[in-house]
Order: structure tokens, then sequence, then C-alpha cells
């Protein structure tokens, strides 16, 4: 065990030392060194097949480390909003049962977390039958359930438009400030997420660059990966344009990486 | 006019006994879509009773002993390069033609494969029915010790990782649960129709539930009228018993899924 300071040691909720991660022969991942303090919102932005998912479920635990470690701190309470969930039509699912797995709550601990999660009059409806946005909030509040320190979104906008998850970015922003947890997340839409951001870590299968939205929207490695027009996106967003634009900004198009594949 | 009471009396319970551990372990089948993995567990233990036979152990032992080895072959092939149900179809049926064939080279023992392959409920003993209810409820027990972590592993892997569930291992404990079902069952409806045993009653189960849990005991209920009112129907009409309760359980599915589609068409 290497020895560190134990402020620090007692403050990181996770810690990732020069992780690599293999699916079959592909490397995914390679030397990820970084750590999440409590409170944070970070966010990890990527081109499609950049490990961010892979990343995130390393951190929960469900991706074994080919090398590397991951250290979480102990009793750590994690709230986990997946990517996408298909719940099987042949699964008859309320949203209230939905909360009470794997463990059982109270009506009024699910309620509380529906209302912070902005789903409060869905708890006698079925999983199956709630349209998107419904169901990332019914998901949301059932991360909120175990209180957590640390709440971790997967692409947790996908399939919402753009007010659509813009709404539910500011929802988060409020679930911080009133849960004091930190926020784990990964998206594609830059634009929305970076801007509501502490902290940016551009990711392809490496930590490319990382640091407050500002710096990372103008540094060269991330300009390379979603050419320049993002940045203006962002400063577009930063004067708090929530309402639909017609973006034509580069998510992730094909720019060649100037880095070689770190081994 | 006793012995007649007494043999269908055990028929009908072992019919029950089957139907309250199959139909809530079907429910998971249906929805992780392992209707196919029902299927080649069960087709596997015919090779089961044939090596069992040959090797002079309990028939039980050896179909558990297969559809075991057979659940834990496909888990661990699965998406090595084969799609799921091509997998499925390979082993189900070759275990199945291999089966078939290892009992054509036993000598000197002379077993009705029917029996096997459409069950003979009604030659059920006491020692069979001690087997068959020991199982099942071993097969209730385990459902009932892990039923939530069952239930999130279906919803979905990483929901579970991050809830300290390991996948895996709740998978395991559904093909042991299979295994088990399989080589009780393999007595009152056999080999071919194991698996509608699973299937049709939890199908016929869901329009009615709103939950898992009164799903499974929907499913219960129906597999249990299945068993008890298709071995009357067997007694009135002189029919096979065990294709007799398949039957009376596809007619339930028909009649759910025609009041389903009603209750839906008046509700929207």
């Amino acid at each position: 065990m290497p020895q560190m300071p134990e402020s620090r040691r007692r403050m990181s909720l996770i810690a990732l030392n020069n992780l690599s991660v293999r699916h079959g022969g592909n490397t995914v991942l390679s030397g990820v060194s970084l750590t999440i303090e409590p409170g944070e919102i970070v966010t990890v932005v990527g081109p499609n097949g950049s490990g961010k998912s892979t990343l995130l479920r390393s951190v929960i635990g469900a991706q074994k480390p080919a090398r590397g470690t991951v250290t979480r701190a102990p009793g750590l309470r994690i709230g986990y909003v997946p990517q996408k969930l298909h719940i099987d039509p042949t699964l008859p699912l309320t949203v209230r049962r939905f909360l009470s797995l794997p463990q059982r709550v109270s009506d009024a601990r699910a309620a509380e977390a529906l209302e912070q999660a902005g789903a409060g009059d869905l708890a006698a409806r079925q999983m199956s039958g709630l349209s998107g946005g419904q169901f990332q909030r019914v998901l949301l509040a059932r991360a909120l359930l175990c209180n957590p320190q640390l709440l971790i979104l997967d692409e947790a906008t996908q399939g919402l438009d753009q007010p659509g998850s813009a709404a539910f970015y500011q929802r988060i922003e409020k679930v911080r400030q009133e849960l004091g947890c930190a926020v784990l997340m990964v998206s594609h839409e830059l634009h929305v997420v970076m801007a509501a951001s502490d902290r940016v870590i551009c990711l392809n299968g490496h930590v490319c660059c990382e640091g407050a939205p500002e710096h990372v929207a103008s540094a060269p490695e991330y300009r390379a990966l979603f050419g320049t027009g993002t940045q203006g996106a962002l400063a577009l967003y930063r004067h708090e344009h929530n309402h639909s634009h017609d973006h034509d900004c580069a998510h992730g198009n094909g720019h060649d990486h100037p880095h070689e594949a770190a081994e | 006019m006793t012995f007649l009471d007494d043999f269908l009396i055990r028929a009908a319970l072992a019919g029950i006994g089957v139907a309250l551990a199959a139909a809530p372990l079907g429910c998971f089948v249906v929805w992780r879509r392992m209707a196919y993995f029902g299927d080649a567990t069960a087709h596997a233990s015919i090779l089961g009773v044939a090596l069992a036979l040959s090797f002079d152990v309990s028939v039980f032992a050896g179909v558990l002993a297969t559809a075991l080895a057979m659940a834990t072959t496909v888990s661990a092939l699965a998406g090595r390069g084969y799609a799921m149900d091509t997998l499925l179809g390979v082993l189900a049926h070759s275990s199945l033609a291999f089966g078939l064939v290892a009992v054509s080279f036993l000598q000197g023992v002379r077993i009705d494969l029917m029996a096997y392959l459409f069950g003979d409920i009604l030659a059920v003993g006491r020692a069979d029915l001690a087997v068959i209810w020991g199982g099942e409820a071993l097969v209730l027990a385990l459902l009932w010790w892990r039923w939530s972590a069952l239930l999130t592993a279906t919803l979905n892997p990483d929901l579970a990782h991050a809830a300290g569930i390991d996948p895996r291992r709740e998978q395991m404990v559904l093909t042991i649960a299979l295994a088990l079902v399989v080589a009780v069952a393999i007595k009152v409806v056999g080999v071919l129709l194991i698996a509608a045993m699973l299937l049709i009653p939890a199908a016929a189960a869901r329009p009615f539930a709103a939950t898992p849990e009164r799903m499974a005991a929907i499913a219960a209920l129906l597999g249990m009228l299945s068993a008890t009112g298709g071995l009357q129907l067997a007694f009135a009409l002189d029919t096979p018993a065990g294709p007799s309760i398949v039957c009376l359980a596809a007619a339930l599915f028909a009649a759910s899924s025609l009041t389903g589609l009603l209750l839906h068409r008046r509700r929207g």
C-alpha cells in the first residue's frame, strides 16, 4: 500500500491508478489515473468506443482491470444510473416495486426519492409504460435511494430531446446541491454536459486532457477529437440558452487522434 | 377402487408439486428469454437417463448431473462466436440424439423410451413423490432466498453490480434450479414437454399481473390447475396424461391472451 497523506486517503471517493482494461484482444483503456473528490461534478467526454462506459463499469466493479487498481473509499455509497435499461415487456413491474430492488425501501423513502428526481406522480405506473424522460427520472430516483456519496450516470439522457436533457442535467445539479454528492457522468452531448461540470476528462482509450471545462474545450487534444465548433456551443450554452438549437457541432466526427495509441 | 384413487392422487400430487416450482422459475425463463435454455437442459436429460441406466445409478441423479453439465456448458460457451440460439439448437438436439443412441446401446435393459420422452405420471410411486416434492421444495427455497438479487440481475447486470450483486452467481442459481426442475419433472411430463410446464403458465399469467411476485403466484396457480385438470381430462378421455396437462395449460394461455387483449382494448 503506497503511503498517502492521511487527509488525501480519506478524501477521495474513488481513485483509479494506472488502470488498463482489455476486452478480448483489444485494449480499451490504458494507463488511466483519476480521482473523484466529494461533491464535485466530473464529466467524461470522448468519441464512440473511447472507453467511457468501460471506465464507469470499472468504477462500479462490473469490469475487472487487466492492470492497475480501482480504490473505493470504505463504505462508499454509489448511486448508478445505467445507460439504458431494457425492461422486457413480459416482466410486470411497477415503479414502486422497481425502487425496492434489491433492497426494500419504505413508502416514505420511495416517495421522497421520486420527488427529488421529479417523478413524484409515477409510483403506481408500469415501468414498460413510461416515456424516455420519465424512465430516466425513475432511474435517478432509484439511484438516490441509498443517499449516495457518488452518483454515476452513463449517457443518462440518451433518447431525450435537447430541452429534455438540459432539464435533466439541471436536475442533477440541484440534486448535487441538496445531497452534496459527487457526480461522475459520461455524455456525448458536450455542450450540455460540459457547462454543468466542475471538471472534464477527455478520454480516448487514455486520458487526453482534463481540467475545467473552458480549459479542456480549448486544449488542442480536445479540438483534435471534437473539432473547434464545440467551444462556441459551450460558450452559447454558458449564456443559459437552454431551448432547442439546431446544433451543427461535431460529435466526435471521426477526426483522427493525434496521439499514438498508448501501450 | 381404492387403488385407483391412490395412483390418481399420487399423480395429482406429483403434478401439483412440479407446477408449484416450475411456474415461478418459468417466470424467470420468460423474463430472461431463456426458453431455449430450458429446452436444451431438458433434452440433454435423456442422455442422463441412458448414462444412469448403464452405470446403474438412480435416474434422478443421472438426469440432474447431465442437466447441470448442459446448463453450465451453455453458460460457459455463451458469447464466444455463436449466437445463443444457434448454440442452444446445436446442443439441445445433439444431446437428445446422443441420448437416444446411447439408450439403444443398453443391453439387457428394456426401457420404455416413451415414458421418458412424454412422462408417465400415472406410474409415480411413493419414492418418486418424495423426490419430486423434495426437489421442488429445494427450488422454491432457492428462489425465495435469492428473489431480490435474481430480479435485479434480470433487469440489468450493471445495476446488479452497482448494488453488490454478482449477476453470474445469480445466473448460476437459476441454472441449478432449472436442472433440479428438469430432473424431477421428467417423470411427470417427460423430456419433450418440461419446457412447456415452465413457459406456458408463466406466459398465461402475464396479462393479470402488475408485479413480478403476483405473476409468479398466478403462474403457480395456473400450473396447478393445468396439472389437476389435465389429469382428469386424461382419465375421462383416455388420453396420455403428460400431453393432456400441457394441452390444458395451452388452452388457459389462449384464454388469458384473449382476455388480456380485451382488457387492453378497453383501457387503451
